[in-house]
């Protein structure tokens, strides 16, 4: 077996009264892609608001890569290795995209006030390497051609790729993406899944939430699923599909 | 048409050099073109204009940059000058050099900078206007009201006689000798002060395009994301805060050696607010954009104010508007007008400019 790279232990969020996660807890594995899938409003976000630490747990802990996480500290948790996208596309809309990727070398890098101003050869040759490593992941994801466009004038599934390559700039070990194949057509799917393999073979593991159920089995390692903030059952793809709480949570309870 | 040459000069090294040598040399005989034809009112508002362009590239970068709207802004540009007000007068008695005064005055206005910024960094747009504006006013208040019951800042009088820059034996108040050629007082303060803010515009420059830069535009554009991507928003915040404070510091501190004189009317929320209208009217982010906003705000009031009362003299016979009224009236149209037709300022960034041009602007770019 793959050696574990998160575990999610017993992770609680509360909105007032609304349990949007309850008790989750779930293991992600080194190279694997993990499938979050769940109906709307099941907590799916909101989990990865906990792990990216946009959220503050109620309860629970979350332990990556050997570490226990401090929560609340999204620039951390990228630090850290956890790198996201989100459902609704937040991408910097008045940088071009080639700036958007260079932001994303942020946290793997250190030039501060004083290299900026003297642009020593340290801080030259720093920049110099942001500058490839946007480029390389431009071309990358396939978007190389819009490199100095603004963000905002992409196609939606440019601006998706676009993002993905943001995350990867700041070397996750965890890449989290946020339902990336909402509102795409049938190819763009198709070749989303041929980037997002390609992204598990170089050895980044793919923490996905996705409604495309048929990207999700036919992508996915493993898949948990999520209904009214509890995991209801976490398996391989063929296994979860039978399930018959899986189907009850999509189709409706008490199918006659 | 400004694109392209822009663009050309980019491309063409030889003419960049050209250009380089030509604006120093405009730039070095300015003052005495100004000064013999126009006369030394008008240079003294061209000092002024260098002050104001240097507070509006500090504000630039937490305003044009970082995105964080910033009302209280003169309160830095009050504590560079009181500092320098306070060191350098028979107030106290005391006479500081220029040269330990003003990086002092940077550094103090700096760290108002950030403790201005510490308690707002959860706020953005019209929630922040409202606390940097109380900032600003408490500021000019504690300036007014520390004359009891022990008198630091000599309250609603203000402090005079503060001591002119001066350093070493040489002293700005006086014409300078230099060579068998004599130089004159304001033409001298020009020079300093064309001195600093050329050294200001190489730093706003150099912070621009910088991984510093990034995470300020960054934040402007989308905090959450900003935070996703691994960068510490609140570290990255205060130093907006704190760079764009202390290059009001500088600016305040050789605003006291230059007038001689400081009292808290000159930092009253008009000031902020005009300095404001600099970085937004000019192009905000756009640090040509916020220089030309600094020239012109400073400049066209003057002007109006020294041609309203003589064009109604020669076309009513008589004045029928106060020509400071006037002055107000005029300024509000233009900035109307600019907000109507220009939305993104005088001068914006080339980003925003290359989105017209398309292809061709693309092509530039990709030949740089």
């Amino acid at each position: 077996m793959k050696p574990t790279l998160l575990i999610a232990n017993a992770i609680c969020k509360h909105f007032g009264g609304v349990k949007a996660l309850s008790d989750v807890s779930l293991t992600i594995r080194k190279g694997e892609i993990y499938g979050l899938i769940g109906p709307n409003g099941a907590g799916k976000t909101t989990f990865f608001n906990v792990l990216t630490g946009l959220y503050h747990p109620n309860g629970g802990e979350l332990l990556f890569d050997g570490y226990k996480m401090r929560a609340s500290a999204p620039h951390l948790a990228a630090q850290s290795g956890i790198a996201r996208t989100f459902q609704n596309i937040r991408l910097f809309g008045n940088m071009t995209a080639l700036e958007n990727v260079m932001v994303g070398r942020h946290v793997r890098t250190q030039a501060g006030v004083v290299g900026a101003v003297l642009r020593d050869p340290r801080t030259r040759r720093e920049e110099a390497g942001i500058h490839r490593r946007a480029e390389e992941l431009l071309h990358y994801v396939g978007v190389a051609d819009r490199a100095n466009d603004l963000a905002r004038h992409l196609s939606y599934g440019d601006q998706r790729r676009l993002e993905i390559a943001r995350a990867l700039a700041t070397d996750p070990k965890l890449l989290a993406l946020d339902e990336p194949a909402a509102g795409m057509n049938a190819s763009e799917t198709a070749e989303l899944r041929v980037l997002i393999e390609g992204i598990r073979n170089d050895g980044i593991t793919v923490l996905l939430i996705e409604h495309d159920v048929k990207l999700v089995m036919g992508l996915c390692d493993r898949v948990a699923v999520l209904d009214y903030g509890v995991k209801i059952c976490e398996d391989v793809p063929a296994v979860v599909q039978k399930n018959p709480k899986v189907i009850e949570a999509y189709l409706g309870g008490s199918v006659a | 048409m400004m694109t392209l040459t822009l663009d050309t000069l980019k491309q063409d090294k030889r003419a960049a050099i050209a250009a380089t040598v030509g604006v120093g040399v405009l730039l070095a005989v300015f003052p005495f073109i100004v000064g013999s034809t126009l006369g030394n009112s008008w240079l003294r508002i061209l000092d002024f204009a260098l002050l104001y362009i240097m507070l509006a590239l500090g504000l630039n970068i937490v305003v044009g940059f970082a995105g964080l709207l910033d009302m209280g802004y003169i309160a830095f540009y009050a504590v560079g000058a009181y500092l320098y007000a306070l060191l350098a007068s028979p107030h106290f008695g005391l006479h500081v050099p220029v040269w330990v005064i003003l990086p002092a005055g940077a550094l103090l206005a700096g760290m108002a900078g950030a403790l201005l910024g510490a308690p707002t960094l959860r706020l953005r747009g019209d929630y922040l206007a409202i606390v940097t504006l109380g900032f600003g006013e408490i500021v000019r208040i504690f300036m007014n009201n520390l004359n009891a019951p022990v008198n630091i800042t000599n309250g609603p009088q203000g402090i005079s006689s503060i001591d002119p820059i001066h350093m070493g034996g040489i002293t700005l108040a006086k014409p300078l000798s230099v060579a068998g050629f004599t130089l004159p007082s304001l033409h001298a303060y020009y020079y300093l002060f064309l001195a600093l803010a050329l050294l200001i515009i190489f730093v706003s420059i150099r912070l621009e395009d910088s991984r510093i830069g990034r995470a300020w535009v960054a934040i402007r554009e989308d905090e959450i994301a900003a935070k996703a991507c691994g960068i510490n928003t609140r570290n990255i915040k205060l130093l907006a805060f704190t760079m764009g404070a202390s290059f009001g510091g500088v600016a305040g501190g050789l605003f006291a050696g230059f007038q001689g004189f400081v009292s808290p009317e000159s930092f009253n929320l008009m000031e902020s607010v005009m300095v404001l209208c600099m970085v937004v009217l000019g192009g905000m982010g756009n640090i040509p954009g916020v220089i030309l906003g600094g020239v012109m705000l400073t400049v066209l009031p003057e002007f109006f104010r020294h041609s309203a009362g003589p064009v109604q003299q020669a076309i009513f016979g008589k004045i029928l508007l106060d020509p400071e009224a006037l002055r107000m009236l005029l300024f509000g149209l233009a900035l109307v007008a600019v907000m109507l037709y220009r939305p993104a300022g005088l001068w914006p960034s080339t980003i925003r400019r290359r989105e017209f041009n398309g292809e061709a602007g693309n092509a530039v770019k990709g030949g740089k």
